[in-house]
């Protein structure tokens, strides 16, 4: 018999490392809006990280002792008038704006129309706009960290290359070129797509952070390369867990 | 919190009509009404009048003409479609939770899960407007869905259309993919195959397919009836428009010529947020057990969902019809009736409800409006501001409409068409037979217009949505996991072959079931239901009505040897350009059961030095072929169909799978051996060293046959070293033909068959993947 990885037996490095208590009471948000497609998902790359999903609505007025947030991905208000443009006034996502900007800097994570929600809230600079082809593209998508100092991005090596999937309409990202020139020279630039651009990203930017390293955004999806056998066919599958793994250190970190 | 109107006001501008009431219609018997516009025959409006006892009222009118037309009524294919549920054996029967009839069958699982699917068919709207025809043929199939209480899951496309180099057929191709991928992935549901075929007769009525697949547990099943006297009646969702009146009359049962009108009005606006929206609000009305029966609004809107409702129930309800929420408030009593505004859904729900129900609406910003109630009168009455517009018993309308038995006989040209045999034709001159011949001829068919790759259009949907996708194109079927803790989950693949079918109905519809049926075992899921979505011409030709009459009968016959019950599907007729029919395409779907997904195998080779075994014989048969087909040639018989070895291939294919021996399993069918060689090399990259000549000494063929004939009941495995014996053992004692092959090669980038000049991989992908955006972009 060959040694093929079996589908479902993705063993969560974090929940059975020492620690792991600690890291299970770590509460992580989802965020729900009308339209969200993968919360679901990125719940489950929450638990298989070790950590606690926390189902956020859209429509709530608190965060509750969240550690911090992932904006999954999904068609937020059916993407009518702009992606992000009508989801980014939610009661919620105010509270979320004042605790990433807080003294304590809640880590959060925008994933695919989270990135763009985040960027609508003027959290993270830029915006999406179509795919230079026009067309829906779902791709196993090659990305090299650029950074690995954010809250998000810690677990991985600088410089390293990951497979996750990619899927959407909208993920060209734009800026102008003061903004593109700003986020390479402080290090911002935290993903960069590899061998192919898959939708006209400036500078091959698959996602960026603020400058405090706590808000991360990207286009492609973590949350689906974190189970092997249901995630990229490509490397091993599982090269977004590192996403969460690492917010979990960086929260068990901070609170040593 | 988006503020919602929980009753609409009473609309000002519905005294502008001229209502007929009941009254009315009983006091002007003679009033001419448009029965013949609406697509009724006169028999059929004579017949409602009887059923009335007076003439009907315009709304009545509406009410009846969608209600009997072809697409609501299977007026035509009703007697035929009784084999389905007759050819049924107990055995068959013992995981069927719900049978044919409801909005979808559903299957029992196992650990108290249950799965529903359904394929239906959106054609005449997806040639009128392809991206809405082809976007709410998703939206009806996914509420279909919802409807028996499940939440979706996966979504499947077949896709016919015309030549792929006629100037219209990118139009279709661009609006539909885009319209499946843009409603379709807007609701978070993987797409996990489909079918693509380009041949001419489908020029000017393409065939748009769906296939949705939903999971729930077993207390969750919903079902559509309205019971329990006093229980309200809910209207929920979008607002009901004026789109797509009439389109279930008019479209779906006329065909398509030059000398007719546009008919783009009568095509549905589909908006996805809308629908998204919809299941999420729909399944926590499902949690907390709040309506008593549900049904979604498709075809014939209202007219369908309170008739049908009414008469599983109790058979009684009462609706106030100025209720109804409208997005324009100049629509006639009538078209509210008949408009097929989508994503919309409506349901009973008992008075201790009311609140809970209101306040899962108003979590979701869901609009909603509340009609009337369920009845115990046996009568479906519906007012106008009080007075009667509608006063019908709702099974005459639901259920005992007219019944055809349509006068049907074998074509005059069949027999002839059946002597047309591809071997020795004109088009089989120069059949190649040199080493380099072979290999051009095997690049020429991968890179063909059926054969080549389809990410051109599957890179458009999204896979990953949901994280359960174990498989999906362009393995042999979509594999989605059900239970997380388990592994527990389901296989589905489509199929259907016109070319075959119109060779031989019977055979022709067997050999889809009998590939499907292939394709799961092929995955390693045991078959457990089928699905099917007759498309065929007007049933008013006795030459199709032949083709159907055949083809159900087969398809029936064939789900009793291979022991797998039909759940449900649709028909769908008049599918021609002027006089011309489609070849007669009935596209079946099964579905398979994994204990676990972890087990599903791949169709591509992985590993270095692994055995290939080719399982099952072949015969000389080309007729009907890919081959065949890029040659310009249709005629001869099928191949042919060997359910028994159908099944026997199936146990060998799962039992190898649950039993870890084999790594990758491809099934044969159109393109033949060739065509599945080069899929299983391409998969992963990864080449083979292949020799036939065992396999032309036992069958008797020569190397270009081997190849290119489409024999059924084979299927390519690679078996690791380590499980050879065991392999070939199981083959033995099962008595099935199988020789290995040749292995798996990792470091070549080659495929080297003896006797046809060795094929760089490169060049084949190149060359299996060009054609599609040479045409589309």
């Amino acid at each position: 018999m060959t040694e093929l990885p079996l589908i479902g037996e993705a063993v969560a490095v974090a929940a059975n490392a020492p620690g792991a208590r600690k890291l299970a009471g770590a509460k992580i948000g989802v965020v729900t809006f009308p339209g969200t497609l993968d919360d679901r998902d990125a719940a489950r790359a929450v638990r298989l990280a070790g950590a606690t999903p926390v189902e956020l609505w859209h429509a709530g007025t608190t965060l509750g002792d969240v550690d911090a947030v992932v904006i999954p991905g999904g068609f937020s208000y059916g993407d009518y008038l702009r992606a992000g443009a009508i989801a980014r006034f939610a009661p919620l996502m105010s509270k979320i704006i004042d605790a990433a900007n807080s003294e304590a800097k809640l880590p959060v994570l925008g994933i695919c129309n989270g990135f763009q929600i985040l960027t609508e809230s003027h959290l993270l600079p830029g915006s999406m706009i179509k795919n230079d082809h026009l067309k829906f593209m779902c791709r196993d998508q090659v990305l090299r960290v650029e950074n690995n100092t954010t809250a998000w991005t810690g677990d991985y090596a600088a410089g390293q290359e990951i497979t996750v999937p990619l899927k959407n309409q909208d993920g060209q990202y734009i800026a102008d070129e003061k903004t593109l020139d700003a986020l390479e020279a402080e290090g911002r630039v935290v993903f960069r797509y590899v061998g192919f651009n898959p939708n006209g990203s400036r500078r091959d930017i698959a996602g960026i952070s603020n400058a405090a390293g706590n808000v991360v955004g990207l286009m492609p999806h973590p949350e689906h390369a974190v189970e092997a056998g249901f995630g990229p066919e490509l490397g091993s599958g599982t090269e977004g867990l590192g996403f969460f793994t690492s917010v979990l250190n960086k929260i068990v970190g901070d609170n040593k | 919190m988006t503020e919602t109107p929980a009753v609409a006001a009473p609309a000002e501008t519905a005294r502008k009509f001229n209502i007929d009431t009941v009254e009315n219609a009983a006091k002007t018997p003679d009033t001419e009404l448009p029965w013949a516009e609406l697509g009724l025959k006169q028999n059929e409006f004579d017949e409602v009048v009887k059923v009335l006892g007076r003439r009907p009222t315009g709304a009545e009118l509406a009410m009846y003409s969608v209600m009997w037309s072809e697409h609501c009524s299977y007026k035509s294919s009703k007697n035929h479609l009784r084999q389905f549920g007759d050819k049924v054996t107990e055995e068959m029967k013992k995981d069927m939770l719900v049978g044919i009839g409801e909005n979808a069958g559903v299957t029992n699982l196992g650990d108290g899960w249950a799965v529903t699917f359904k394929i239906e068919s959106h054609n005449s709207p997806s040639f009128v407007e392809p991206y809405q025809g082809a976007a709410t043929g998703i939206g009806g199939i996914v509420r279909d869905i919802i409807s028996m209480g499940a939440r979706p899951v996966a979504v499947m496309d077949p896709l016919r259309f015309g030549a792929i180099d006629h100037p219209d057929t990118a139009r279709v191709m661009h609006g539909a993919v885009a319209g499946i991928g843009g409603y379709g992935n807007s609701l978070g549901l993987p797409n996990i195959g489909g079918e693509m075929v380009f041949d001419s007769v489908y020029q000017g009525n393409p065939l748009v397919n769906a296939l949705a697949v939903g999971v729930m547990r077993h207390e969750d099943i919903r079902l559509a009836n309205a019971s329990g006297k006093g229980n309200k009646v809910v209207l929920f969702g979008a607002r009901t428009g004026g789109d797509g009146i009439g389109g279930a009359s008019v479209l779906a049962s006329e065909s398509f010529d030059d000398t007719k009108p546009s008919k783009r009005p009568a095509v549905q606006v589909g908006d996805p947020f809308a629908e998204k929206v919809l299941i999420e609000c729909c399944l926590e009305l499902f949690k907390g057990s709040l309506v008593e029966g549900i049904q979604d609004l498709g075809a014939a809107g209202i007219s369908c969902a309170t008739s049908e409702l009414a008469s599983n129930g109790d058979g009684g309800m009462e609706v106030e019809l100025t209720s109804v929420l409208l997005r324009d408030p100049t629509l006639t009593p009538g078209e509210i009736l008949m408009s097929e505004s989508q994503e919309r859904m409506m349901a009973v729900v008992t008075p201790e409800n009311i609140a809970a129900f209101e306040a899962v609406m108003d979590k979701w910003a869901v609009e909603y409006s509340w009609l009337g109630e369920v009845t115990d009168t046996g009568r479906l009455i519906i007012t106008w501001e009080g007075e009667v517009i509608v006063d019908v018993d709702p099974r005459t309308v639901a259920h005992d409409g007219p019944v055809y038995d349509r006068p049907y006989a074998r074509p005059e040209w069949q027999d002839a068409v059946q002597a047309d045999s591809f071997t020795g034709s004109v088009q089989d001159a120069g059949r190649p037979s040199a080493p380099a011949e072979l290999a051009a001829a095997i690049t020429e068919l991968v890179a063909s217009p059926n054969m080549c790759d389809k990410s051109w259009i599957t890179k458009q949907y999204d896979r990953y949505v949901g994280g359960n996708t174990a498989m999906a194109f362009p393995d042999d079927a979509g594999v989605v996991r059900v239970d997380e803790e388990t592994g527990l989950g389901v296989a589905l693949a489509t199929d259907a072959n016109g070319r075959y079918t119109y060779l031989d109905p019977y055979h022709g519809a067997q050999l889809a079931l009998a590939e499907a049926y292939r394709n799961v075992a092929t995955s390693g899921a045991v078959p457990m239901a089928v699905s099917d979505c007759l498309n065929f011409g007007s049933p008013e030709d006795s030459d199709v009505m032949w083709q159907l009459a055949e083809a159900i009968r087969g398809l029936s016959d064939a789900c009793m040897v291979l022991g797998i019950p039909v759940t449900g599907g649709n028909v769908s007729l008049y599918n021609q350009t002027g006089t011309t029919p489609i070849h007669p395409s009935p596209v079946v779907a099964v579905l398979g059961k994994f204990d676990d997904v972890a087990r599903r195998t791949p169709s591509g080779w992985k590993e270095d030095g692994q055995a290939i075994y080719l399982l099952g014989t072949t015969a000389a048969e080309l007729d009907g072929s890919e081959w065949s087909n890029m040659r310009g040639h249709l005629g001869g018989l099928p191949p042919k169909v060997d359910l028994d070895a159908e099944r026997e291939l199936g146990q060998i294919l799962i039992n190898a799978s649950r039993d870890g021996m084999v790594d990758s399993a491809h099934d044969l069918s159109e393109g033949g051996l060739a065509a599945a060689l080069v899929e299983s090399s391409l998969r992963y990259g990864v080449g083979a060293r292949i020799a036939l000549q065992d396999v032309l000494d036992r069958d008797g063929v020569d190397l270009f046959t081997a190849l290119f004939s489409e024999t059924q009941g084979r299927a390519v495995v690679a078996v690791p070293r380590s499980e050879e014996i065991r392999f070939t053992d199981m083959c033995t004692a099962r008595g099935f033909e199988h020789v290995r092959i040749g292995v798996v090669d990792a470091e070549g980038g080659t495929l080297e068959i003896n006797g046809v000049e060795t094929m760089n991989l490169d060049a084949l992908r190149e060359a299996h993947e060009a054609t599609l955006p040479k045409y589309f972009g």
